[in-house]
């Protein structure tokens, strides 16, 4: 029985490790920069956060994502978020994150409406947000001046050309991390907490696994010795 | 009187009204199961624990989820962040459905590896195969439900096929949709299908899958009839009782099972983009094509069978036969007791073409669900429509190679050598 325990182990994790490899193959990873965000890493969220709030949320609302919920899994003080953060038509740390100018209006402007961010990392990849994000170049034919390496005459102007200017391009990339890795966490909030908590479940259930094996051992004792 | 004394008192006066004891004798402890089992039988139980984590973690999510086109896609994102816990209920319903299907594949392929649909258990394989067919309408009906992109646009392709059906296909379309498109009274109508008539059904077919089950005995790796040596006492020989021999060793496959669920749940929830389709983090836009419809995982055989065809041939286009293929194969399924010949039932006494057949039907069906989750361009053109035939081949030829070929002589005992 030991032997076949080992056996369906193996079988089932087998089963279980060949998906991830599948999928990396499915989401067109050829021009992707890898964004190497570490999502435990409350620093870089809120330098995220910031400019998030700074940039993005001039047009793009993140309709899913409270100011409250950040203040407390970015140990924020809600006194801080609320000075900071909180604008555009917000005005409770239980508003969702806003968009400081209205969809018909940045229509009109850009020709599409601006959309919502809360779960972009989700749909586009954590990596592809990260490549957008590094992949805007100087581009004389393009109307706003500027081009995207990876969405072809993207509509939205380039908002950080003056932060990238400003900065090398080491400090620059670092930036775009930060700006990833909240982008990250805003698509699922609890992801930090999952990826801490679940050592604890399968610590449990490692130790469940030895007592269920030993009660199995005791009843069948007297079925081998025959 | 003591507190043992009082529970026997009470277990009397509740059996004297209902047979709990002879119940639980039938079916647990005097219930004889061949003492061979292996790797390939745990599968039945772990089962029966994703189902029971589908029915709970389902009731739950009921509690919170709207079923309307506005608030179908917000409630879920409600679940996932503003719910208590409501994240954990929704990744064990979502990952749970995927551990449902390889869960149910490995059973499926352990009873075509040792023949248990053979006589006598013809019944409990149909059983099985109609939880089956209910398994995957439930999960069609579920992975509508979240109504982002890719639940609209799936909707959309599998209802289409609806129409496709010659003559009645339109009009039975906007019966089953509620309407002339997919939308709201699509979402209410497939919302009260997935939590109250599906599973209800599901329940129903577990539970004559059991006790068909139970009333011919379970087979095993050998294909002996283990009820053909009985002892003094009319026991089967080569049997020990399901509880608690059975109960105690299936703890150990369970737990293994819930590690792997769990990580999964923890780290792993989207599945790769297998079990959650990135786009359907987008709410659904009838104005926005998804770049590649693909099906979830596990019905991705059968989306490349349905894809198989791409001409219009003797007088039909090439959907309608594309839906007669899966229907066929889903049919074929239900025949195969009648369809092996064969004079033994374990594929170790089984000859070569048996062998052969299971290994090319095995490959073929994994294969097919590669195929089904790309690109239909992502292969030449022949490659489905020839797994598909591989696939009908195994079971429609089976009534010839089981006949033609040499069986091995089977032992009348488990752990005796053959002749």
């Amino acid at each position: 029985m030991g032997r076949q325990s080992l056996h369906a182990l193996l079988l089932t994790s087998a089963v279980i490790c060949i998906l991830p490899l599948c999928s990396t193959a499915s989401s067109n990873p050829r021009e992707l920069l890898r964004s190497g965000i570490d999502i435990h890493n409350k620093a870089s969220l809120r330098r995220g956060v910031r400019l998030y709030m700074n940039y993005c949320a001039t047009c793009h609302s993140a309709k899913f994502m409270r100011f409250e919920r950040l203040s407390e899994d970015l140990e924020m003080a809600p006194e801080v978020v609320m000075t900071d953060l909180v604008r555009f038509g917000a005005s409770k740390l239980s508003d969702t994150i806003p968009a400081a100018i209205d969809s018909e209006t940045a229509e009109k402007s850009f020709g599409v409406a601006p959309p919502d961010l809360t779960l972009v990392a989700k749909y586009r990849g954590i990596d592809w947000v990260y490549s957008y994000l590094m992949g805007f170049y100087k581009d004389s034919s393009a109307p706003t001046g500027y081009n995207n390496h990876l969405l072809e005459n993207v509509a939205m102007p380039w908002v950080m050309a003056s932060l990238q200017e400003a900065s090398s391009e080491k400090e620059f990339s670092e930036l775009m991390r930060d700006l990833t890795n909240f982008m990250a966490y805003m698509s699922e909030p609890v992801r930090p907490f999952r990826e801490s908590f679940g050592k604890y479940v399968l610590g449990f259930l490692m130790i469940l696994l030895v007592s269920v094996r030993l009660l199995k051992n005791e009843y069948w004792r007297d079925m081998n010795e025959q | 009187m003591s507190l043992r004394g009082a529970a026997s008192n009470l277990v009397n006066w509740v059996d004297y009204r209902l047979p709990i004891i002879k119940t639980w004798k039938t079916h647990m402890s005097e219930y004889y199961a061949p003492k061979n089992f292996n790797f390939w039988y745990f599968f039945g139980v772990l089962a029966l624990v994703v189902l029971a984590n589908q029915l709970l973690s389902g009731i739950w999510l009921t509690m919170f989820y709207v079923p309307t086109a506005e608030g179908a896609f917000n409630s879920i994102e409600y679940i996932m962040r503003d719910v208590s816990s409501g994240w954990v209920i929704r990744y064990m319903h979502e990952v749970g459905a995927s551990f449902f299907f390889i869960v149910v594949y490995l059973h499926i392929f352990r009873g075509l590896m040792y023949g248990s649909y053979q006589r006598p258990r013809e019944l409990i394989w149909i059983f099985g195969m109609f939880i089956y067919c209910l398994m995957m309408a439930e999960g069609f009906l579920g992975y509508v439900l979240p109504y982002g992109n890719m639940s609209y646009w799936g909707a959309k392709v599998i209802l289409n096929l609806i129409g496709a059906i010659p003559v009645v296909g339109e009009g039975l379309q906007v019966w089953v949709q509620g309407d002339f498109a997919v939308g709201g009274a699509t979402l209410g109508r497939f919302f009260a299908l997935h939590v109250a008539l599906v599973p209800l059904i599901l329940i129903v077919g577990v539970f004559l899958h059991i006790i068909a089950l139970h009333q011919v005995g379970s087979n095993n790796p050998e294909g002996i009839e283990i009820k053909a040596h009985l002892d003094a006492d009319g026991n089967p020989l080569d049997g020990i009782p399901f509880h608690p021999y059975y109960t105690v060793s299936d703890l150990t496959p369970v737990v293994v099972f819930l590690i792997l669920f769990f990580a999964c749940i923890f780290y792993f929830p989207g599945g790769g983009g297998y079990f959650i389709e990135p786009p359907n983090y987008l709410p659904a836009d009838q104005l926005s094509t998804p770049d590649h419809i693909a099906p979830v995982w596990y019905f991705a055989p059968f989306y490349a069978m349905l894809r198989s065809v791409t001409l219009d041939v003797l007088g039909l286009d090439a959907k309608a036969w594309g839906l007669l293929i899966v229907s066929g194969a889903m049919v074929t399924l239900f025949l195969l007791p009648w369809l092996d010949k064969s004079a033994v039932k374990s594929i170790r006494y089984k000859g070569w073409v048996s062998k052969v057949m299971l290994l090319l039907f095995a490959i073929s069906f994994v294969s097919l669900g590669i195929l089904g989750a790309k690109p239909a361009d992502w292969a030449p053109t022949w490659v489905a429509p020839g797994f598909t035939m591989v696939y009908f081949a195994y079971f429609l030829a089976m009534p010839v190679y089981t006949r033609l070929e040499k069986t091995k002589i089977v032992p009348s005992r488990i752990g005796e050598s053959s002749g």
